[in-house]
């Protein structure tokens, strides 16, 4: 690529990096060492141990330390001339609005998560300024070049969303592994250990309606923790199944759960001799029920026994070396003692409906909705966003390309260049196009337009809204108390009764001052909605609904689990967005089959979703 | 607790190391990797970049092998050598990175391994399971591979060049097994047989499919200009287009090509990169034959067979089955 002119705007460019972790470190370097000299790096997080693998920039003494920090200092290292600014930051922080970005000739993401990428996306839009996207999960990746006005920007294409179960799967009728993490961590853990005034659809019903605990789960003062860890097991295990086998109406078509109690399961075990071991766990390691019953192997299935103890193993040891956090526990992926509970809990909840049991390493693994990483699939990406980067800074919008690394070679490719497509013509985020919302105007509150469109759908962050040239919402700071009590007023009015009404036929604007983002939304009133496909009470149409992202674990073929946010590996997410299927690709994923004996389970709708099928091309093109 | 002796186990501290790349090959791939031994002949920004990714990865050892004093050119595309001459100065390549690849994961060992490559012989080689060799001159590549071939023990041999905005895998896994899991289909044994360096350089191109890569012949020009004329890998410039043409028209007559299957502006292009490294193609090629040794020594995934191309041009990066294996 030696041409001087190349090498000219490379020296002269001002680049902006967001994110520093698995794509980000590779990029850094490798925009360092082609003579990239002025370069911005935004990263929030932190460095961990299982970073390490990838993330070459940094060591274990990093661990703790501010990625964008310690990445900006090792590449100075070997290129010390150069200049490079770290920001240990969010992206979606204020000082980085539409003028910040104005000042960079082109952005290159190396990020994780949908929610950032979005907000990238606009303000490049807004800023006028290219765009250089790409993901990587296992051997697969994607870069993509979105120019205003030339190709399609990020949110052009629908993207994957983390896939949500229903909640009846969840507390009564599993059929997959997955559902049963699910329950373990985000019911199961959550009362237990949770805020106890959240919401929690878990099962808390006393055994006989006469009982004096208002909770189960509350554990008496003097209760013998032994007694109470038994006690959590037989009511979680065994009583809540003998309830709803009760409801037959449930069991109709399905196989019929069987209750598991501890007596059943550890039979010989008494209270005392249970965990004596415990004792040498103290203090100085971090609690585990692994470590002190021996147990090493963290690809191993363990028994419905072993799983057994285990569970009440982790209870009593978040009671005695964790009790202070009990009540404000969330769960992470990297709490180990956390992993184990919902583990066990999981294991022996699929022992009772039938389900394959796993081991604590796959376990984790959906639990955590941990994203599969490798190093050379980030170096190969890395390398790919510069050469695209060195195009875009040139102006060469003939030659960009959109370029998918790809696992099983196809038409003997394994790196295959695609034209990038033109815009969408109706994409709510670079067209003017209206969105339309159905919703039942006398009955639905601002608030839940704005938390579950405006916000969630749209990906907003300080929206403001108007009615005709009425402002009846507007968030962020620097609002007078006035304003301030006022828009909380109308978040609790109906849409109908607010000071400008919304009815059938009512224009909404809505804006983002940070995003630069403008849409309106055209409403139409309508009362019945169906409440399984439906469940929001309103039907945003216009724009490109969102696809259930699924990724597939290592042991078998797993589905993500709901709820949790996005990991936080670092390179994550294959670059989402989904026309069509790319079903050579996504199948791969099945050569990473699992250590040992794992079980499989069947997930008939396992796929990995990128933006294109490269097979389907030459649709669309820009130019 | 039942499952394998513990000695078979990984670490907890290699599973946590290594968390999120089991996920993606598996333990048994994690533990084969923790006991290969790689050697590499030749330090330069490509290798380096192999280098890295296999270290991260966990290989069991990997050894360097390259006495050239490090140069200020050396620093161009090399980001484990710092541009301070205190540091480097008077010191081979192999001993300087080396030093900092031991960094990049303290469960691997990383050895400089001193000799020339054009001398090593048989029983040396012994010590390896994956020999990657670059910028060399093709006879030492052609010895090196020879060798390798002549051994009992299995040993496989890649050879890399980046040319600029260009570059270039070869692989000789002679006769290599694994396990291949196609889309929808029962996990299968699939067995490969490699030609060797020699054997694949010297197919007559009219055997060649037509939509062999331009870069393969290219490739094939220059090496042998270069072999002719006594000269290490991209010690060539602009200057020598003439020669190379010449050589072109000499090679096509010789096998039935048409020159235009090998234009001149890719030779000028190959010609003019002399040495350089564009990084980005370093990253891209490291990448790949890292990719591609993991899968080799792991025995599991589909191995390019047995050259890949990658070229900034068209940005498509193409394997080559030369001579193209007979479909049965
Ligand atoms: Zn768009």
């Amino acid at each position: 690529m030696a041409s001087a002119a190349s090498e000219e705007a490379v020296k002269a460019a001002k680049v902006l990096m967001v994110g520093a972790g698995g794509i980000g470190c590779e990029l850094l370097k490798t925009l360092a060492l082609t003579g990239f000299s002025d370069i911005h790096l935004i990263d929030l997080d932190t460095i961990e141990v299982s970073n390490l693998n990838r993330q070459f920039l940094f060591r274990k003494s990093h661990v703790g330390q501010s990625k964008a920090h310690v990445a900006r200092d090792a590449v100075l290292k070997f290129r010390p001339k150069i200049n490079i600014s770290s920001y240990h930051a969010n992206v979606k922080d204020a000082q980085f609005n539409v003028d910040f970005f104005k000042q960079f000739n082109v952005v290159l993401n190396g990020l994780d998560n949908l929610d950032a990428r979005r907000h990238v996306n606009r303000l490049c839009l807004a800023a006028e300024v290219p765009l250089v996207e790409s993901g990587t999960t296992g051997f697969l990746g994607q870069v993509t070049v979105h120019v205003k006005g030339k190709t399609e920007c990020y949110e052009c294409q629908p993207k994957p969303v983390p896939k949500s179960y229903p909640v009846c799967t969840i507390t009564s009728t599993p059929s997959k592994f997955v559902h049963c993490i699910v329950w373990a961590k985000d019911l199961l853990f959550a009362k237990l250990f949770g805020d106890k005034n959240q919401d929690n659809d878990l099962n808390v019903h006393s055994k006989d309606g006469s009982s004096s605990k208002s909770d189960v789960f509350e554990r008496d003062v003097d209760e013998d923790l032994d007694q109470y860890a038994r006690r959590i097991y037989d009511h979680v295990f065994g009583y809540n199944i003998e309830v709803a086998l009760d409801n037959e109406e449930t069991w109709k078509n399905r196989r019929r759960p069987t209750p598991v109690y501890i007596r059943d399961t550890l039979p010989e075990e008494t209270v005392q001799q249970n965990g004596t071991s415990r004792e040498c766990n103290n203090g100085h390691e971090e609690p585990s029920a692994m470590a002190s019953l021996g147990f090493r192997n963290p690809q191993e299935i363990w028994t419905l026994a072993d799983n057994s103890r285990v569970f009440l193993e982790t209870l009593k040891l978040f009671f005695e070396k964790r009790q202070k956090e009990i009540g404000n526990l969330i769960f992470d992926k990297d709490d180990q003692l956390a992993v184990e509970l919902v583990t066990s809990a999981a294991n022996i909840r699929a022992h009772s409906f039938g389900i394959p049991l796993h081991s604590l390493f796959e376990a984790k693994g959906v639990a955590g909705n941990i994203v599969h990483a490798v190093a050379t699939t980030n170096a190969m990406i890395a390398g790919l966003i510069v050469i695209e980067a060195v195009k875009v800074l040139q102006g060469d919008y003939k030659n960009y390309r959109m370029t998918y690394c790809l696992e099983h070679a196809k038409r003997k490719m394994l790196l295959m260049p695609v034209e990038p497509f033109e815009p969408n013509e109706s994409c709510y985020v670079c067209s003017e196009t209206p969105l339309l919302l159905d919703v039942n105007t006398k009955t639905t509150k601002l608030r839940e337009v704005i938390d579950k469109i405006i916000k969630s759908k749209l990906g907003m962050n300080l929206p403001l809204v108007m009615i005709g040239s009425t402002l009846v919402f507007e968030d962020g700071d620097g609002l007078e108390e006035d304003e301030a009590a006022n828009y909380a007023l109308n978040l609790e009015k109906v849409l109908a009764e607010l000071p400008a009404p919304v009815i059938n036929g009512t224009k909404l604007t809505v804006e983002d001052f940070q995003q630069e983002l403008s849409c309106s939304i055209n409403i139409k009133h309508r009362e019945e909605f169906d409440e399984e496909k439906e469940p929001d009470g309103m039907v945003l149409s216009g724009w490109s609904a969102p696809v259930e992202k699924q990724v597939t674990s290592n042991g078998g073929k797993l589905a993500a689990s709901s709820s949790s946010a996005h990991d936080t590996v670092g390179d994550a997410s294959a670059n989402p967005g989904t026309k069509r299927k790319l079903d050579e690709v996504l199948e791969s994923k099945e050569n990473c089959d699992a250590s040992s004996s794992a079980q499989v389970i069947e997930d008939d709708d396992d796929t990995i979703m990128l933006d294109e099928d490269p097979t389907l091309l030459k649709k669309k093109r820009s130019q | 607790m039942g499952g394998a002796g513990a000695e078979e186990e990984l670490t907890a501290q290699e599973t946590a190391l290594y968390d999120r790349q089991i996920r993606v090959w598996g333990v048994d791939a994690q533990k084969r990797l923790s006991k290969a031994h790689v050697l590499v002949c030749g330090v330069n920004g490509t290798t380096i970049e192999f280098c890295k990714n296999i270290v991260l990865a966990g290989v069991g050892s990997l050894s360097l092998m390259d006495d050239h004093i490090v140069t200020q050119d050396d620093l161009n595309a090399n980001f484990l050598i710092p541009p301070d001459e205190s540091i480097y100065g008077g010191r081979s390549r192999a001993e300087v990175c080396c030093e900092s690849l031991k960094d990049f994961n303290p469960m691997v060992r990383v050895a400089v391994a001193k000799g020339d490559p054009s001398l090593i012989d048989g029983e040396f080689l012994d010590r390896f399971d994956i020999i990657v060799v670059s910028c060399r001159p093709l006879k030492t590549k052609l010895f090196i591979n020879d060798n390798c071939r002549k051994r009992s023990k299995h040993i496989a041999f890649y050879s890399i060049e980046c040319k600029d905005s260009c570059g270039e895998i070869f692989a000789d896994l002679q006769n290599h097994s694994y396990v291949q899991k196609m889309p929808g289909k029962e996990p299968e044994q699939q067995e490969l047989t490699y030609p060797s360096l020699q054997e694949a350089i010297s197919v007559p191109w009219k055997s060649l499919p037509k939509k062999t890569t331009k870069l393969y012949f290219a490739m094939r020009v220059l090496e042998s200009f270069e072999s002719s004329e006594g000269r290490n890998p991209g010690e060539t410039s602009l200057s020598d287009l003439p020669a190379v043409l010449a050589r072109r028209k000499e090679m096509c007559d010789r096998m039935s090509l048409n020159e235009s299957q090998i234009p001149t502006v890719l030779l000028e292009r190959l010609l003019a990169a002399g040495k350089k490294e564009h990084p980005p193609v370093c990253a891209i090629l490291g990448g790949i034959l890292g990719q591609e040794v993991i899968k080799s020594i792991s025995c599991k995934g589909d191995p390019m067979k047995n050259f890949f191309y990658f070229d900034t041009a068209d940005g498509k990066g193409v394997m080559e089955d030369v001579p193209p294996t007979p479909a049965d």
